[in-house]
């Protein structure tokens, strides 16, 4: 059914009740992966690499064993050696081996931070003498850390196996690039054939982490029998269970994971670092053992996202009209293959209905930490290229910027270059909202710019599961296997109780536990409000049929001949006869007596999507003398289909700006001649603070997407893909120099004004 | 290891505990007196999540030796809302969605009550400066910004 | 007939340049088998690795989702999740 219809009829969604669980969250009662803790538990520890690149001649761990208070102690010995094997697993396709050698070294180590081995012990400092007492034997090979330099020939080879992909013939020698992608629609030659200017550049990005606040955690614990139970917090509990169950070959029903709150993911914890190490060490201990990662091993050895080289050129006709594009990405995956260079050349030109489009991606290993999902991944960084090439286009032509995004923009009908033709989308009514914002025409002062830049993220469906209970005095229980990282839970009661017509109070939604509902994906993509909100919503429905069923017993009448309205079911007609409403409260009372418990669950593998579609305006003021680029002013505007709780679709913006802009001007990976990082620490990887920025204006557009029933399409991607281009066309405007890496750092931008070269 | 024993007042009631000599408050509060609403996210005093008001001074949590802490008063963000009525800055935070995850969030609490004891009624540059100290990855500041901005003012009962 | 469109350059590997073809199939599923058929190991890559976009419209792991007599059908990559 569907709920899209008048908005002004709905009742809860659209409202800003409180969340579920604020209380918890402002008072510190809530539980996160590291508050939590077993009887008994031991102390984990991690032994990481000091190399970037070295083969692993010996591990000889007999000093920690004998140390007393040190209860296990691991390598990737005490793990199988699993076989290559691709699967998809959420995120993205994954290799099994690949996961398995990041969780824990085996012939070799591929960077700094990389797991060599693992204790658990009676408190943290035994496990930390432990720790020093393994001694690991290295023979250091040669590294490579940058992306350009790991393609070339002659370069420092990571996987003598890895030969690369969808190039003819096979290589025969091994490669650092794991995989060579083209797409391409038209004819490219012809397309710039027929343009009358043409922008091009090369531009640079850094590695960047998701930094969540909250380092990864996990209690682990399993039993003589087999029998384990996990306790952390990520982006998706079956993640974890499919994980361990692969990596440690384990049954999938002996493996129960129980999903604590998650601090933070950003698609950085939709893959699994600790778990496995846990349940080893548990398995050997006899005991749970927790392991909670310091900040500098969240930087050095959990999925930052690539760092990347993107070359782009356009060409357009005079009237606009953009005829060509072509691209060429290179994205670092880290040291094990994986970048999401294929989303990054899907969605470089997406914004843009263009005839002619080449794209080129490469996969490309190297010595750094294996790259994990990141908000949108993929998108921003071929994203900061293309829409500053656009940018470029329209000064050469003296049109405004809006205005050439407008004349080539995707609408319902227009087929992209992987093959999908776009349905009712919102680009355009995103556009109009920039075009129409007072935020564009405001003035600027001396050293200031203003940039504008769109983005586009797919917003995918998946598999999720939600039950929906009627408890005895009435009041409703929502289950669903979505871990809430930003208000899922209030989004989810939201829904169920504009559905059920009731007060949005009375519904209590829970997650449930690997055990206790059905499979559900990771809480990434920006697919729970869409696919768990669709479980949710049939649930609920099926609940309603039911309600009505037991008032037609009760009435003892046909249940065709009862509705259900505001909560209560009444009477379908006159004919029906001249029942008073029952209200969920009596017909739960009544339940047992009619056919006992009253709930419902549903599993669904959500099709579709909802392509959701950005433009951020940046205003920007550059101190010459310092380099230092302020943000002045931020507007971001986003179709977000239907917001069920605006305010936390607006923190979705706000929040994915903001990341946006700290990629943009501060945040990058250092690496220092071994190859080690050089600022694993928030004070030198410097995200944005509260006092670099202004207020973040969200504007919500809402074109339904006619898949959900209300309408939602996902939100949490879109706004990290623009910023950077957003920014940079802002810097650019400034300053008239056309800045080509990220970030923009005063040392740089400095470096540009004095040389007139960015 | 030895461990020394350490007397402090936490949120208004005695606590005790023992502490190795290089265990930080941080720690001891989370691991022997139970209290995790604390946060750790750096272990380096440059997230903020681990904030504590020792003494009427805010403080990041992890910097302190446990063992220095002995014979001081300690506000941790269970000690902000009285009994089962929230604080004004709580309450807020709830109202404006100031929170997503709510990783950061007791120690923006505990930072924001810090700054609306010493200044009741701080302009926007004055509340992002002093919770600058203070990481948040979710939010983009923007409604937490709001929500300290608007407890002041309920609370200067404007 | 369906017809399927084969952009990517994987998928072209297991076709030998192939890049569009007619099948009979009239589901996901069927189609999925019909591909492995006539290019042995495309069916399985198919599978774990790629959406179809049905007349625009992408499906994951949607064997039972009908394809219409003169349907467009695009392998694209599965797409995955921030
Ligand atoms: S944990 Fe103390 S400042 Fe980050
Ligand atoms: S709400 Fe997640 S870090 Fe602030």
């Amino acid at each position: 059914m569907t709920y899209i219809g008048n908005k002004s009829d709905l009742r809860v969604v659209g409202t800003r009740p409180d969340r579920p669980d604020g209380v918890d969250k402002v008072t510190g009662r809530a539980i996160y992966g590291a508050d939590f803790r077993l009887a008994g538990q031991l102390v984990g520890r991690i032994l990481r690499s000091p190399h970037a690149h070295a083969k692993i001649i010996k591990i000889d761990t007999s000093k920690a064993r004998a140390l007393p208070g040190v209860k296990a102690v691991m390598t990737a010995q005490d793990m199988p050696n699993i076989t290559s094997e691709e699967s998809f697993v959420g995120e993205g396709p994954t290799n099994f081996r690949d996961q398995s050698l990041n969780v824990m070294a085996r012939d070799k180590v591929l960077y700094e931070g990389h797991a060599v081995a693992a204790v658990a012990a009676m408190s943290p400092s035994i496990a930390e003498a432990a720790l020093a007492l393994i001694e690991v034997t290295y023979e250091v090979l040669p590294h490579v850390i940058d992306v350009e330099e790991a393609m070339a020939p002659g370069a420092p080879i990571l996987d003598e196996t890895l030969f690369t992909a969808g190039v003819d013939p096979k290589p025969t020698t091994p490669s650092n690039i794991a995989k060579k992608i083209i797409l391409k629609s038209g004819d490219i030659d012809a397309g710039f054939a027929k343009a009358d200017i043409i922008a091009e550049g090369r531009y640079v990005t850094a590695a960047v982490h998701q930094a969540y606040i909250e380092p990864h955690a996990c209690v682990a614990t399993i039993g003589a029998d087999g029998q384990a139970t996990v306790y952390a917090s990520s982006q998706g509990h079956f993640m974890i269970r499919a994980f361990c169950a692969k990596l440690l070959g384990m049954e999938i029903s002996n493996i129960r994971v129980i999903p604590l709150e998650i601090g933070g993911g950003f698609g950085g914890k939709t893959i699994v670092y600790l778990e496995p190490v846990a349940l080893t060490l548990s398995k050997m201990a006899g005991k749970p053992v927790k392991l909670v990662m310091t900040r500098e091993e969240v930087f050095r050895a959990s999925g930052p996202t690539s760092g990347a080289v993107v070359e782009v050129k356009m060409g357009a006709m005079k009237d606009g009209t953009i005829v060509a594009a072509q691209a060429v990405l290179k994205y670092q995956a880290g040291a094990f293959p994986g970048s999401p260079v294929q989303p990054g050349l899907m969605c470089a030109f997406a914004m843009y209905d263009i005839p002619n489009v080449h794209l080129t991606g490469y996969d490309v290993i190297s010595n750094r930490a294996k790259v994990a999902a990141y908000r949108a991944p993929g998108a921003p960084i071929s994203s900061y290229a293309a829409e500053q090439v656009v940018d470029d286009l329209a000064r050469q032509l003296g049109m405004d910027a809006i205005t050439i995004r407008e004349k080539n923009a995707a609408k319902a009908g227009t087929k992209t270059v992987y093959g999908v033709t776009f349905p009712e989308i919102g680009y355009e009514a995103v556009l109009a909202a920039a075009k129409s914002h007072a935020h564009w025409k405001a003035p600027l002062g001396k050293n200031q710019g203003r940039g504008i830049a769109t983005g586009f993220w797919f917003n995918i469906g998946g598999e999720s599961s939600a039950s929906v209970f009627v408890n005895e005095d009435g009041s409703v229980s929502v289950v669903s296997g979505s871990p809430d990282i930003g208000g899922s839970r209030a989004s989810m009661a939201m829904m169920a109780a504009e559905v059920l017509g009731i007060p949005v109070a009375n519904v209590r939604p829970i997650i449930g536990d690997t055990a206790s509902i059905g499979f559900t994906n990771v809480t990434g993509g920006s697919r729970v409000t869409y696919a768990t909100g669709m479980a949710t919503v049939q649930a609920t429905e099926k609940v309603i049929e039911q309600l009505k069923q037991r008032a037609a017993m009760i009435w003892d009448i046909s249940p065709d001949a009862v509705d259900w309205k505001d909560g209560q079911a009444v009477p379908a007609g006159a004919n029906a006869g001249g029942f008073d409403p029952l209200s969920l409260a009596a017909i739960a009372a009544k339940a047992g007596k009619t056919g006992g418990p009253i709930g419902s669950e549903v599993s669904v593998n959500a099709q579709g999507a909802g392509p959701g579609f950005g433009a951020h305006i940046c205003d920007v003021e550059v101190d010459r003398e310092t380099g230092q680029t302020t943000i002045l002013r931020y507007t971001a505007i986003q179709d977000v289909g239907r917001a069920i709780h605006p305010s936390y679709v607006e923190g979705q913006i706000q929040g994915g700006a903001v990341q946006g802009i700290g990629w943009a001007l501060n945040e990058e990976y250092i690496y220092d001649a071994k190859g080690k990082m050089d600022n694993a620490g928030f004070l030198d990887y410097r995200v944005p603070v509260a006092s670099d920025l202004p207020m973040i204006e969200a504007v919500l557009v809402e074109v339904p997407n006619t898949r959900h029933p209300f309408g939602v399409r996902g939100v949490g991607e879109v706004p990290i893909v623009p910023p950077m281009a957003a920014i940079g066309n802002a810097v650019r405007d400034a300053i008239g120099i056309r800045m080509h890496s990220l970030p923009m750092s005063p040392p740089k931008v400095r470096k540009a004004l004095d040389s007139g070269q960015g | 290891m030895s461990k020394t024993h350490v007397t402090t007042t936490i949120n208004g009631e005695p606590a005790e505990f023992l502490a190795e000599a290089g265990l930080t408050l941080l720690d001891a509060l989370r691991d022997e007196v139970g209290l995790t609403g604390t946060k750790e996210g750096c272990g380096s005093g440059d997230c903020g999540a681990c904030s504590v008001i020792v003494d009427g001074r805010l403080v990041c949590s992890c910097l302190m030796l446990a063992v220095e802490a002995e014979g001081s008063t300690i506000e941790t963000i269970e000690g902000v809302a009285t009994g089962d009525t929230l604080h004004p800055l709580q309450r807020k935070f709830i109202e404006y969605a100031a929170l997503q995850c709510g990783f950061c969030t007791p120690g923006f609490l505990v930072a924001a009550k810090s700054l609306l004891e010493k200044n009741n009624n701080p302009t926007e540059t004055e509340v992002r400066f002093w919770l600058a100290g203070n990481l948040c990855r979710c939010t983009g500041y923007d409604k937490i910004v709001r929500a300290v901005m608007d407890a002041a003012a309920e609370m200067r009962g404007a | 007939m369906p017809k399927v469109v084969i952009s990517g350059s994987t998928c072209r590997a297991f076709t030998g340049g192939v890049s569009e073809l007619e099948v009979t199939a009239d589901t996901v599923g069927r189609m999925v088998r019909e591909l492995d058929q006539r290019f042995p190991g495309l069916g399985h890559h198919v599978a774990e690795f790629m959406a179809v976009a049905i007349d625009g419209v992408i499906f994951q792991d949607a064997y039972s989702e009908k394809l219409p007599e003169h349907a467009e059908i695009v392998l694209i990559p599965k797409i995955g999740a921030g």
